[in-house]
């Protein structure tokens, strides 16, 4: 009897709407049928409003179902799902879901279409490729290429990348570190959590490459606390790496040195901006450092230090595999390569969308979103996170590209946006800034620590009415205090949201 | 001291002893101390102090800087509730009064029965699926009154 390949995400999305129950529910009914299925737990395509999205492989095609509860699996196999028959939940070929079709996957090229935890299946589909040809270079012409390549700091700051690799590379130490922040903490955001969970081996190979290129034998990738199956799932990405030679002493025979180290974090927002973050993985509180000296130059323990995001990293190995030229074919102006938008909070098709830069905010907003979820006028976007601006709907056509959005004060960040429907109170998203800023800085300067606090409570006495002018006035006074006086992104951007709602919002 | 306190004593200085020569041990040992131990308790401050060769201010500085570590014992499970803004624009809000309201105990609580520790939480990577929850490490997503009802049944 033919064994049928079922696949059924185990990323942690999928499992917060079901996934578990509805692959323990396709196991008993096929033993209950007396039928040969193989379940494999991929990780997400990423088309939340259609998880748990299980899929069939028929031929050679994987067809998708979606969304399926436990209750639904009987109904499955009655219509004969193994086969791709047609069913209420039937959504066709995966690949031809036009939301996913539209896309140019790149950096996500194998999420939720390999088993994470399989390091044969990343190699079936294109992995390691990268890092064979980074070991025919030298470290200057891998750094090349990835400057080459166009690719800015995912992460939100949108540095070149490369430009910091050279310093790291140009910089003479006996020991330098790759350090890959994976503390994702913007709401609206979970890239870095997919990759992570779906495929690790990608974040695995980049991070080697940017090892090998600049020097370093060394590298960590600090997780936070709250992305527990992250954690455990790159966690053994890393011993398979090191138990194939992947990653060690011999790295795939070149007789060069790389080791990876998991470090979880403990729930501080600021460990995600990069000093903070080393100083977290020295063990200390996650105070932010001054600059300079850059991290490239004295960075984690005092030595020349790359430290990336998730998805910086995470592009490298199709940089590598492919050529820079390739990748900086996508794009538009300066931001070139594929930005991975998140749509997220009040939206009826939220998800991943991986697209080269240059596609409006309202293509996202409806021809992938649909709209809000609750069917009511979109009223504002939050876009990068909680230092990100609320854009108005007369901005919707601003295309994703770092200095378009720039020029109508907001920010692509790590592409995570934030959709809010118009029963949003958006004095109360002004406050909430100001109050996750309180209770997220770190304390080492002022504008930060107190501004934020004296920030919610000039808000509070705006809402209530009292005094209106003259607080609002108080109010843009200590939003340009904490821009240009904070030592970090945290108090020198959480203004951006007040302000956006003073701007456009009022 | 009791004996079980003072098991747990001896059992931290093991974990502390088996990390201390790693780079930047700290948080590693913070770690597997609250994940043994179910929080970081006061009297492992001078131990982990004594292990690393750090001040206790030092060590107590940085268990009271990361909202991740507890120093006092929590419920049988803690429920994390987002509070962030993908969750704020799916009724976020509500849902947080009424897991106050429902416990009956305010943020950083506990159950009077022991039951269940309440903490805030600034975004689970859950944010298409908003609201969301946490039950100790297992996420929920779309989480309303109801659902949450029948998550902690």
């Amino acid at each position: 009897m033919a064994t049928t390949k079922v696949f059924v995400p185990s990323d942690t999305s999928a499992r917060s709407l079901g996934a578990d129950a509805v692959a323990t529910a396709v196991a008993a009914e096929a033993n209950r049928r007396g039928l040969s299925v193989e379940i494999v737990r991929n990780g997400s395509r990423g088309l939340y409003w259609l998880e748990p999205l299980v899929e069939v492989l028929v031929g050679s095609e994987r067809h998708a179902y979606g969304p399926v509860t436990a209750r639904d699996v009987a109904s499955l196999f009655e219509a004969d799902f193994l086969a791709g028959a047609e069913h209420a939940l039937a959504l066709g070929p995966t690949e031809s879901i036009q939301y996913l079709k539209k896309q140019t996957r790149l950096t996500f090229a194998r999420v939720g279409i390999i088993d994470p935890t399989s390091l044969d299946d990343y190699r079936a589909h294109g992995g390691y490729r990268g890092l064979a040809n980074a070991l025919k270079l030298t470290g200057e012409q891998v750094v090349a290429t990835v400057t080459d390549s166009g690719l800015r700091g995912r992460g939100g700051a949108a540095f070149p990348t490369g430009i910091k690799w050279k310093t790291v590379l140009g910089a003479q130490a006996d020991q330098k570190y790759i350090v890959c922040n994976a503390d994702e903490g913007d709401s609206g955001t979970f890239a870095d959590r997919m990759i992570l969970e779906s495929d690790p081996f990608v974040l695995v190979e980049g991070m080697t490459i940017a090892g090998l290129a600049v020097g370093a034998t060394k590298g960590f990738v600090y997780i936070r606390a709250e992305y527990p199956q992250a954690i455990r799932t790159m966690r053994a990405a890393v011993e398979r790496a090191t138990a194939s030679g992947l990653l060690g002493n011999d790295v795939l025979g070149s007789g060069r040195a790389f080791d990876l180290e998991v470090r979880e974090a403990a729930g501080a927002y600021i460990c995600g901006e990069e000093t903070s973050l080393l100083e977290s993985l020295e063990g200390k509180r996650g105070v932010v450092r001054y600059r300079p000296p850059l991290p490239a130059i004295k960075g984690l323990f005092g030595k020349p230090t790359v430290i990336n995001n998730v998805l910086s990293l995470s592009s490298v190995p199709v940089i590598l595999d492919k050529g820079a030229e390739f990748y900086k074919n996508f794009g538009t102006g300066r931001s070139r390569g594929t930005i991975t938008i998140q749509l997220a909070g009040n939206i009826k098709q939220g998800g991943l969308i991986e697209l080269g830069f240059g596609t409006s905010l309202r293509e996202i907003l409806y021809d992938f979103g649909g709209g809000s979820a609750t069917g009511k006028p979109i009223r504002a976007v939050q876009a990068g996170g909680p230092l990100g601006a609320y854009m108005h709907p007369k901005h919707f056509d601003t295309p994703f590209d770092y200095e378009q959005f720039a020029a109508v004060g907001a920010m692509v960040g790590h592409g995570g946006l934030v959709v809010f429907d118009d029963s949003v109170d958006m004095g109360e998203q002004a406050r909430f800034a100001m109050e996750f800023c309180a209770v997220e800085s770190c304390g080492k300067c002022t504008p930060c620590r107190i501004g934020a606090v004296r920030g919610v409570e000039v808000i509070d006495r705006i809402r209530s009415g009292d005094n209106e002018t003259a607080n609002v006035a108080l109010l843009r006074d200590l939003c340009d205090t904490m821009v240009t006086g904070s030592l970090c992104a945290l108090g020198g951007m959480a203004p951006f949201p007040v302000l956006s709602v003073l701007n456009h919002f009022p | 001291m009791s004996q079980a306190e003072s098991h747990h004593d001896a059992e931290i200085r093991q974990l502390a002893e088996a990390r201390a020569a790693e780079a930047g041990a700290l948080l590693p040992i913070l770690h597997a101390i609250q994940d043994r131990v179910g929080y970081v308790p006061e009297r492992a401050v001078p131990i982990v102090a004594e292990v690393l060769n750090l001040s206790r201010a030092e060590v107590h500085g940085v268990v009271t800087f990361y909202h991740f570590f507890r120093t006092k014992p929590p419920g049988k499970q803690t429920l994390y509730v987002c509070r962030a803004e993908a969750c704020q624009s799916m009724g976020a809000r509500a849902l947080e009064s009424y897991a106050r309201k429902k416990l009956g105990v305010d943020f950083h609580e506990t159950t009077a029965d022991g039951r269940f520790s309440l903490e805030p939480v600034y975004c689970l990577g859950n944010c298409a699926c908003s609201p969301a929850v946490m039950v100790d490490e297992t996420v929920y997503g779309r989480v309303t009154p109801q659902r949450l009802d029948e998550i902690l049944a």
